[in-house]
This record gives C-alpha cells, structure tokens and sequence, in this order.
C-alpha cells in the first residue's frame, strides 16, 4: 500500500506544484490580455472628448549662481508634455532644457536662464507648454545658492552643531544632577521626555504633511508619510522588541535615534529654506533653536539614570541624536526636492512613535499599578512640562 | 553633474552680475547657445547658422527673447508678408455705373502657433490671424460673403457707416456653424477701421482671434482740397507706390483662459519681427494702419524708437491729429494711420515697440531694418 502510494504522492506534488504555477500564471495571463486589448481596440476612444492632455509641473529645485537661474522640474502629465516658453517676471527670456525635448510623466528636466537676477527681491517664473497653460514658481527672495566649497560646508556644519549637537550635549550634561531623583522625580523625567517627544511627532507630522503639499502629485504625499511612518514605527518596534523590550542603555539609543532622525528631516528643512532664501539666519533663531533642543538631551539621560556608562557612550549618543542635523544641513542646502524632507520627517515621526510607545511601557512596568504610574501627578506634570516647554520654545523659531 | 561642477569652479561674484553688463555682453552669446541647446520644437530649430553667428538684431534684445521659431508653412500665414497682403476683393460695375466690391470670408476653427512652440486653439477668418485685411475706396457699394465653417456661431461686425440690420451683433449677422449671411453696405467714411466677430460671449470671440483692419482709402475726387494727399492714401495710385504701407494689428492670446494675456504681439506672432526685422528703404516714407484690437488690457501704445511720426486718428482726416509723436496710445478698437520716414537716418536697426514694457517683454516688440536700398 506504501509503495503504490509513494509514487501517486509524488505524482500530486508534482501536479499541484504545476497547478500552483498555472494559478500565478493565470490572472497574469489576464492583466496581460487586458493590456493588449486595451491598447490594440482602442477601447477608451469614447472617453476622448477633445480635451487637451492633463498637464502638471512642479519646480523642485531652484540654484541661482552668477550664470542665472536655474530650476528643476518634474512633469507630471497624463501625456509627455513639453516647455515651450519660459516667462521671468512676464517677460519671454532665453532658456535651455536638459535634457531636451518634451518631459515624460514622472522624469525631470532641468530649465537654465540666464537671467540677471537681484539679490534680496522676488522673481516670478511662469513656464508656458505647447498647450499654452502655464506653471509658475516663486523665488520668494533671491540670494545665491551654496555652492559645494569647503567654506559654506564648514559654516553649515558649526551651524548644525549648534542647532543640533550642542543642545543635546548640553542636555545630556545633566545627567550627574539627574541622577539624584528619587521615583516620583524620575516618574516626572519620563513623563517630560514622552511629552517632548509628542510634541516632536506632532511638529513633524505636520511639517512632513506641509511639505508633501508642495512635492509632485505623482508622490502621493500625504500616503507616502503615513506608510513611511508606520513603516518605520513598526520595523524599530520589531527591532527594539528582538531581544525582549528595550531598556536602559538600548532604550537610550532608540531615543537618540528617534530624535535623530527628525533632526535629519528638521536640517533638510533649515538648509533648504536657508538656501532658498525663504529664511533669514539671525542669532535669535539659532538660539531659539538651541534652546528648543535642549530637552532632546534630558530625555535621552532619562533612560540611563539608573546605569553608569562610559563617557564615549554619552558622545556617541550626542552624535546619533545631533548629527544628522548637520548632514540634513548639508543635504538640505545642496539638493532639496521636497518629497526627500518630507520623507525624512515621516520616518523620524515613526521612529519618535516607536520611542514614546516604550518609555510608556517602561513607565507602566516600573510600577504594579502600572496605569496609575502614567496618570499620577509627577506623570502629568512632567507631560505639561515637556509638551509645555517645546511649545514655549518652538515659538523662538517658528517664522 | 558636470553643470553643478562648473557651477562650484565659477566663483560666485555677484556684483559681476548685478552690474548688468555681463547679461548685456553675453546676451548674444547666450543667444546662441540657448538655440543650440533646445531642441524641444521638433523640425523648426534655430537655423544652424543664426546659432554660431547671431545677427546684430538679436543682440538688441539680449536674453530677453522667445527660444525658437514658428512653423509659418503649418500656420498657413507668414507674418513678414501679412503686413502688406492686401485684400482687394473682386471688383465689378453696378448698374448705376459705381463699383461693387465683393469680399469672401469664412470663419473657421485653426490651431496656430503664436510663438515658438505654442498652441493656440485660435478661431479665424480665413484661416489666419488677424484675418483679412479688407481694402475699399471711398464710396464703393461692399458686399461681404461670410459663411461660418467654425463650431460657433460668429458674426462680422463692421466699424463704419451701415445700417442696424448690417450690423453683426446679436439679432442682426450672427449666423451658426453652416450657414451664410452677406453683409452690404457703402464704403464710408474714409480711414484705419477694424471688423470683429460680435457673437457673444464678446471678449471670448474676439481674443480667440475673430479680428481684422477694414482700410477704407479716401477717393482724391472727394477732397480737391487735399487731391494730394487723398491719391498718396489710394491703394494702384503711383502717388500710393511713392509709400511703403505696412498693416499692424496689434493683438494678445490668454494661452490658460485666465482672463491674461501670456502672449502679445504684433500680427499674431511673438516676436516676429524682433527676429525677422521689416526692411524699409531710407527715402521712401512709411506709412502703418495699426490696429489695437488687445483684450483684458485696457490700452495698447506703439512707440518708435530713434524717430517721430505724424498721426491719423482712426485715419478719417487727411491732416494729422497729432503731428510730431513718437508715441501714441489706442484703447481697444482704436486704431490710426502714422506716417514717418527716415530720409535723414543713418542705415541701421529701429526699434518699435509698445511703451507698456510687460507687453514688449511678453512678445510684442520688432524693428525697422532702414536700408539704402533694396538688395
């Protein structure tokens, strides 16, 4: 009975795994017959009412040197479309494409104009296509976009220092004062650091969502956010998760982490909008935000308090935390489309997300009455404080 | 890549470039490079030869040109050659021995080029525009055939003396697609007059290109007071070939329908003759029909660079309106003769231009090429 079985087993796998092929192969067979059918019967002739193709352009990057004005823009028509004329403050002005020739959906071209620009005032560009519809950009104030030296390289780094690394150094250089708190101290800590952090979330939800308002409809902003937030939120989830929940040190880190990667998104933004002149850098502002950072560090000591790690442990948090402003800084300020920012942020947000969901749980574990270590009164005040602060701060920056 | 490089090896020195003078002095270059680089108007690019060596006429405008060329063959008109086409009609005897003058026009839709690359849903008469330019004496009996092959109804609607029933406007000339209505009326009075379509809604039909100059020249027989200067107006007189006449309608395109214009013009095409100048000869006057039939903008101006002429309002006088301007202003539907020469120039390029420098700089801009004689 075993032997005649064997064989017809064999005979089944074998069949059902050319069954399993034949079921993949099917409804792509399908897809591709629609295709075909599609293209070839020219189904959607009823459809066409004379309309011009659907045409969209958005401006992504701006550089303006001493040869002009140069811009970068992505088409995102329903058909290739093709720049005809280039308007500068209403008035046709030479240009040339790179590359030439009409744009297809979704690729970019870059559009060069000699165009004596003034330092310190507006410009208008107003891209007419063959169809005679127009797409404009503003330069809300013209000033010369860094160039790759060494110089602005150099000063956008002491920059990002100050507005990213300082503050959580300094932040951190609590932590011998900190580490005094008895529980109701260290319940306020907590709460203080997850309520700075909710403001962080919130701050780059929005200011991913603002972004993806001015990126290529193609990049389906506001989808892109939640998916890459979610993403991130649940990958660090899993990660943090590998080896039980993380605590301590490996808590720490994550925070660090998080806060890092909305400070990446936050230096995108600065170095953008500095390069685009859409911002002036005054000493108030950098203070400002200093200061509105400071907190980054306190709750990255929060986790630690009970431990005692080596001093390079505290630099290397430093850097995770406050580094990346200064690549974003760097990023920013170079190559700048808005999709990148806002995706930047999206992830930061998720990351920020994953580190408030376990300092909660850390919180909620500390104690037996775990839900009444959340809600007790050091708990709330420490929430008020952090949200409360970082609000208070942000006003310093925010323009 | 190599661009951002270059870019970082250009040291940046803005007062180079606030200075001005680079653009003005690299104008001409960019000029060329620029056409070279665009290939994007697929079987019209600049013509090899204007790209490695640019014509003094270009350098006047430095950067601030259109890229390119317009397809005249496609548009079916050529804008050097509507400044003196002439529409005479066809000429026959009426019974009482005066001249009838028959006229055919028909309204149709046409997707011109209005400046290099640019599309325009335009609709016309006679397949261009503006369109016609209809030429009558004083006096005669004119009868104007117009039939609508167009997807709207359109009408024609004269600047001049006729009767309410002749008039074009709603309940008096509007016909729909298919049909065909004639107009008759007497030739008067003398002068620059312009014709429109009147079919509503108003502005729509005018800007999409329904427009053309209606010269109605003064019969030297009716004006013994001025015999001379009536027959130098009279379109086959020798006194007439003594002048160079050019018809200039100024005209604008809103491309995106927003009630703005993204195009100005003289003649329809951006720029056409900043590229192509017109050649006048130095010791034969010129005389210029300008029509100003612009939309949303309220006025419309023609300035002359270098020169002072004398104006005709409405051309309906034989003695100048306004003697000795370089510049004179016409709202829509005004329209006048200007008379000037220039016997006392110096062979070169004349600018003319609008003095609303948005227009100028939006494709409304050209010039006079004064030669000593032609070659």
């Amino acid at each position: 009975m075993t032997d005649l079985s064997q064989p017809s087993a064999e005979t089944r796998a074998n069949r059902s795994s050319w069954a399993y092929l034949a079921w993949i192969a099917l409804p792509l067979a399908v897809l591709g017959l629609a295709i075909v059918w599609l293209v070839s019967s020219d189904l959607l002739s009823n459809f066409r009412n004379g309309a011009p193709p659907v045409e969209n352009l958005t401006f992504e990057r701006t550089i303006l040197g001493a040869d002009g004005i140069r811009v970068l823009v992505r088409a995102g028509g329903s058909e290739p479309m093709t720049v005809a004329q280039v308007q500068v403050d209403d008035a046709y002005w030479q240009f040339t494409q790179d590359p030439p020739g009409p744009i297809a959906r979704g690729a970019t071209a870059w559009i060069s104009l000699p165009y004596p620009w003034v330092l310190g005032e507006a410009h208008a560009i107003n891209v007419v296509t063959s169809t005679g519809t127009t797409f404009g950009h503003e330069i809300a104030v013209a000033v010369p976009t860094p160039t790759r030296d060494s110089l602005s390289f150099v000063a956008q780094a002491v920059l990002g220092a100050f507005v990213g690394i300082l503050p959580v150094a300094i932040g951190l250089m609590f932590y011998p004062a900190l580490r005094g708190v008895g529980q109701a101290g260290m319940d306020f800590l907590l709460s203080l650091t997850v309520g700075l952090l909710a403001f962080l979330f919130v701050d780059a939800l929005e200011d991913a969502f603002e972004l993806a308002g001015e990126a290529a409809a193609l990049f389906q902003g506001s989808t892109m956010i939640v998916l890459a937030a979610a993403a991130s939120f649940l990958l660090l989830m899993a990660a943090g998760r590998r080896s039980g929940t993380p605590t301590g040190l490996a808590l720490a880190t994550f925070i660090a982490l998080g806060i890092g990667l909305h400070n990446l998104g936050e230096g995108l933004a600065i170095g953008a909008a500095f390069a685009s002149g859409a911002a002036g850098l005054g000493t108030f502002l950098v203070l400002g935000f200093t200061l509105h950072n400071i907190t980054e560090g306190i709750g990255i000591a929060a986790p630690i308090l009970k431990q005692r790690p080596p001093l390079r442990t505290f630099a290397a948090l430093t850097l995770l935390a406050g580094g990346p402003a200064v690549v974003g800084l760097w990023i920013g300020s170079l190559a700048y489309a808005p999709q990148w920012s806002a995706l930047a942020l999206a992830v930061g947000a998720g990351a920020i997300l994953q580190v408030i969901v376990e300092l909660v749980s850390m919180q909620m574990r500390q104690r037996a009455d775990g839900t009444r270590a959340v809600f007790a009164p050091g708990a709330m005040a420490g929430l008020a404080t952090g949200v409360g602060f970082m609000y208070l701060t942000a006003m310093l920056v925010k323009i | 890549m190599s661009e951002t490089k270059s870019l970082l090896e250009r040291k940046l020195d803005r007062r180079l470039l606030l200075a001005g003078g680079l653009m003005a002095a690299g104008g001409t270059a960019v000029a060329a490079s620029a056409a070279r680089g665009q290939t994007s108007h697929a079987g019209h690019e600049m013509p090899q030869a204007a790209a490695e060596a640019p014509p003094a006429h270009l350098s006047a405008h430095g950067a601030m040109i259109t890229v390119g060329e317009v397809d005249d063959a496609r548009n079916g008109f050529d804008p050097s050659k509507l400044l003196t086409d002439w529409d005479t009609g066809t000429v026959s005897t009426l019974p009482d021995g005066r001249t009838l003058r028959t006229f055919e026009v028909t309204a149709e839709d046409k997707e011109i080029e209005i400046a290099p690359g640019i599309m325009f849903p335009a609709w016309t008469y006679n397949g261009r525009v503006p369109g016609p330019t209809l030429r009558a004496t004083e006096g005669e009996r004119l009868k104007i055939v117009f039939r609508n092959q167009g997807s709207h109804p359109h009408s024609m609607h004269f600047h001049g003396i006729h009767a309410a029933r002749m008039d074009g406007v709603p309940g008096a000339g509007p016909i729909g697609p298919g049909e065909e209505f004639v107009y008759e009326f007497d030739a008067r009075p003398f002068g620059c007059h312009l014709y429109h379509c009147h079919a509503l809604p108003l502005k729509r039909h005018i800007q999409k290109g329904m427009y053309g100059a209606f010269v109605i020249d003064p019969d030297p027989a009716r004006h013994p007071e001025h015999e001379a200067v009536a027959r130098s107006r009279l379109l086959g007189t020798p006194e007439n070939a003594g002048w160079q006449e050019f018809v200039m309608v100024m005209n604008a395109f809103d491309t995106n329908f927003d009630n703005e214009n993204e195009v100005y013009a003289v003649n329809t095409v951006a720029h056409a003759y900043a590229k192509k100048p017109i050649r006048v000869l130095k010791d034969t006057p010129v005389r210029i029909y300008l029509v100003n039939v612009v939309e949303f903008d309220p006025i419309n101006s023609f300035h002359l660079h270098a020169n002072f002429f004398d104006y005709y309002n409405q051309g309906t006088t034989l003695t100048p309106t306004l003697k000795t301007v370089d510049l004179i202003t016409q709202c829509q539907a005004e329209r006048g003769i200007l008379e000037f020469h220039f016997r006392e120039h110096e062979p070169g390029l004349y600018m003319f231009h609008p003095h609303q420098s948005e227009f100028t700089e939006l494709g409304w801009s050209g010039m006079f090429d004064v030669v000593e004689a032609v070659s």
